[in-house]
């Protein structure tokens, strides 16, 4: 009755959310998966008085038919009855079998795995691999939410997975970073060992030290994913795009390793809109993005409101924003209150030949406390109280 | 001493007010509350994880040389509970939103997390009065009345007069409290009318249209000026229509440059807390202190109980703003 609603409920679940499908690790196991609740010792051995009372009473009417005499002839005495015969092709456990004291102690009755499930929780308590990764880290329950990823991890071998995990401490990378890492890509264990050796020594043969490779992999978790001839498209495209020496590309790609991972037509949509929209010089464009590369992938709507407010309303020149990149990467709400409250003091004066020059950089990156100290010369009390007029 | 996490959720029930700065919108400022508040309490140490036991067997030789069997039961924590496995304790804390403010707007927003939701409704049902001021610029005037629209009309300004202006405003008041007489489903001529026209808490009882209870200049210094209303069951939109209507009576155009909310029912701007401190701690102390004023007020009701339909706080804490307003 248990099983079945079970089963309702997992088949309920199948058409809603992505299933993981278990394959069955090892033999005892899938003893365990015949039965459907848990059995004790005693249980079992009765069980088997059961099935050995059962066998022989199949013998006992077997030789008063004639055709099913001829048909198993002594079958039943030697070998396992065919009902309970493994259809998965184990050895099954033979119901003839004397079971010594030790042995029956050892054996584990653990709950059954179910076949279906929405959760890796069901599953760590019984596979080696899960629980060593949890040991190690990894967010399991991240990885529930993620397509295809339960099924993979199940079916891993933890052989495998020390490999890979192996590799990667070769790399430069800690203990600590591996959790991360896998939560972020657990793909990296299913890639194969040459690839990812060919992958890292394409990237030093393009003059990345072994410390750059290891804290890209780090920051960057897909890096290794992307075969040799991806990597190689995507850093000549960089290269290409920014018009950049191989060195500064090369030290770009080392400070912002997910911009050769991710979408390159954002990267090539921002570089059209610092030239068109916004009027930057090319050689200004690379050194905003040498300067702070986040900003090649930085949304494009916030970055053209936040260079409108500085440009049109602050009545900043090209110049200085080339000077002070970081401002384009502040919120505009921030770099609002701050003007509005320095506007009001009759301190905004962003022009570095006049006296009282207030820098783009320290308006935009200093902490709160800092700014009102600092640069407007009022107490945080007041600020506050000036956020509230606004 | 660690804190349950049941007793952090027990002080968060109620509400509170933050101040939405201009050009951010309403349901990001909610976001942002929801996700403070579940990283805060997620970061609490989790429950002790489930013990579970297991059998270890083990054999030792006997004394005639038979070996004996036994098992030792140890228990470990559960694998299954683990943080990693588990995931967070909690996915999601009930915030709700008062009455609305839009994206240009800024102000005074009423949030209430879990049972303070129910408070909400209340609060909502209760009709009370909210302050704005609004900024308005004579010359323009455009299609949406605020100055991000697209521009429709130019015109002069030139003759208007703070005069004119007040004199404008108090005839608009006068239509806003006849209307507000009409909605108010009381019969004129009763004491109760006149009671509650003593208290000022004349308020519409039902679904009513926007009705301003008062309406004044703060500041008139041409092309600027500044407006203060109070008002119920208003949109921003009906206030920047407000200023723009205003333009015209005045033979000229107008548009509104900002609303900002001062007041929402008994929330203010002094209690309102500022985006630096949409954090927990901070939220859970404006929390306090907005029971311990509901509290404090409910006592003063039951204590006076000279008005049978003065039902909460609400109602006669918009009676201050209210009073003020309207004219006798």
């Amino acid at each position: 009755m248990a099983s079945v609603r079970v089963w309702q409920r997992c088949s309920g679940l199948l058409l809603s959310r992505t299933v993981l499908s278990v394959p069955v690790p090892n033999q005892r196991l899938r003893l365990i998966l015949r039965g459907s609740t848990p059995l004790l010792l005693s249980e079992q051995s009765r069980l088997r008085a059961f099935a050995l009372s059962h066998a022989a009473g199949q013998n006992e009417s077997g030789p008063s038919s004639p055709t099913a005499n001829r048909l198993v002839p002594n079958r039943a005495l030697t070998e396992p009855l065919p009902v309970l015969e493994d259809l998965d092709g184990a050895p099954p456990l033979s119901p003839f079998e004397e079971l010594s004291e030790e042995e029956a102690v050892q054996i584990v009755a653990t709950p059954p795995l179910p076949p279906v499930s929405t959760s890796l929780r069901d599953y760590v308590a019984q596979s080696e691999t899960l629980s060593a990764l949890v040991q190690l880290g990894v967010n399991l329950s991240k990885l529930d939410h993620r397509p295809n990823v339960g099924s993979m991890l199940l079916r891993l071998d933890l052989q495998q997975v020390q490999e890979r995990l192996l590799f990667l401490r070769d790399l430069g990378l800690q203990d600590s970073d591996l959790g991360p890492l896998i939560t972020r890509n657990p793909f990296i264990l299913t890639e194969t060992l040459e690839n990812l050796r060919a992958r890292v020594s394409y990237l030093q043969s393009r003059r990345f030290s072994v410390e750059a490779v290891g804290s890209m992999v780090r920051r960057a978790p897909y890096l290794l994913n992307f075969s040799v001839q991806r990597l190689d498209n995507r850093l000549g495209f960089l290269q290409k795009e920014l018009g950049l020496s191989p060195h500064k590309t090369r030290d770009i790609v080392t400070r912002l390793p997910r911009l050769v991972c991710g979408s390159l037509e954002p990267v090539k949509e921002n570089l059209r809109v610092y030239e068109l929209e916004l009027g930057f010089r090319p050689n200004e464009i690379q050194h905003i993005v040498t300067r702070i590369p986040k900003l090649l992938t930085a949304n494009k709507r916030r970055l053209t409101e936040t260079f409108d407010y500085i440009h049109n309303t602050m009545a900043v020149p090209h110049m200085l924003i080339v000077k002070f990149p970081q401002v384009l990467n502040t919120s505009l709400l921030r770099i609002k209150e701050r003007h509005l409250f320095l506007q009001h003091l009759g301190k905004a004066q962003y022009d570095p030949t006049l006296p009282g020059y207030i820098s783009l950089d320290q308006l935009a990156a200093l902490p709160d406390p800092a700014f009102c100290a600092q640069l407007a010369a009022a107490s945080l009390e007041d600020f506050e109280l000036f956020q509230k007029m606004l | 001493m660690r804190v349950p996490v049941s007793w952090l959720f027990q002080r968060l029930d109620g509400l509170f007010a933050v101040y939405k700065p201009p050009g951010v919108h309403w349901k990001l400022v909610r976001d942002t509350v929801e996700a403070n508040v579940l990283k805060a309490l997620n970061s609490v140490p989790p429950p002790a994880p489930q013990q579970q036991v297991k059998f270890i067997p083990s054999s030792t030789q006997g004394l005639d040389g038979s070996t004996e069997l036994t098992l030792t039961a140890t228990s470990v924590p559960a694998l299954v509970d683990h943080p990693l496995v588990k995931g967070p304790q909690f996915h999601k804390v009930r915030v709700g939103v008062g009455h609305r403010l839009d994206a240009l707007s800024s102000g005074i927003l009423v949030l209430a997390v879990g049972q303070g939701n129910k408070w909400l409704t209340g609060l909502q049902s209760s009709h009370v009065t909210r302050d704005y001021t609004l900024e308005g610029e004579f010359g323009k005037a455009t299609e949406d009345f605020s100055h991000t629209g697209r521009l429709i009309e130019r015109s002069t300004y030139d003759h208007i007069t703070r005069d004119n202006l007040e004199r404008l405003l108090a005839v608009m008041q006068g239509a806003n409290h006849k209307a507000l007489l009409l909605y108010s489903n009381v019969d004129l001529c009763s004491q109760e009318a006149y009671e509650l026209a003593v208290k000022g808490s004349l308020l519409p009882q039902e679904k009513s249209p926007p009705i301003l209870t008062g309406l004044r200049c703060l500041h008139f210094q041409p092309p600027k000026f500044t407006l203060e209303v109070q008002c119920v069951n208003e949109t921003q939109r009906f206030l920047r229509k407000l200023v723009h209507e205003v333009g015209l009576e005045l033979r000229s155009t107008a548009h509104c440059t900002g609303v900002r909310r001062i007041r929402d029912g008994p929330f203010t701007l002094k209690d309102a807390l500022t985006h630096k401190h949409w954090t927990l701690p901070a939220i859970t102390e404006a929390i306090k202190q907005s029971r311990s004023a509901w509290k404090k007020q409910a006592a003063k009701d039951s204590s006076s109980l000279r008005t049978p339909q003065t039902q909460n706080k609400q109602e006669d804490h918009t009676s201050n703003g209210a009073s003020a307003a309207v004219p006798d």
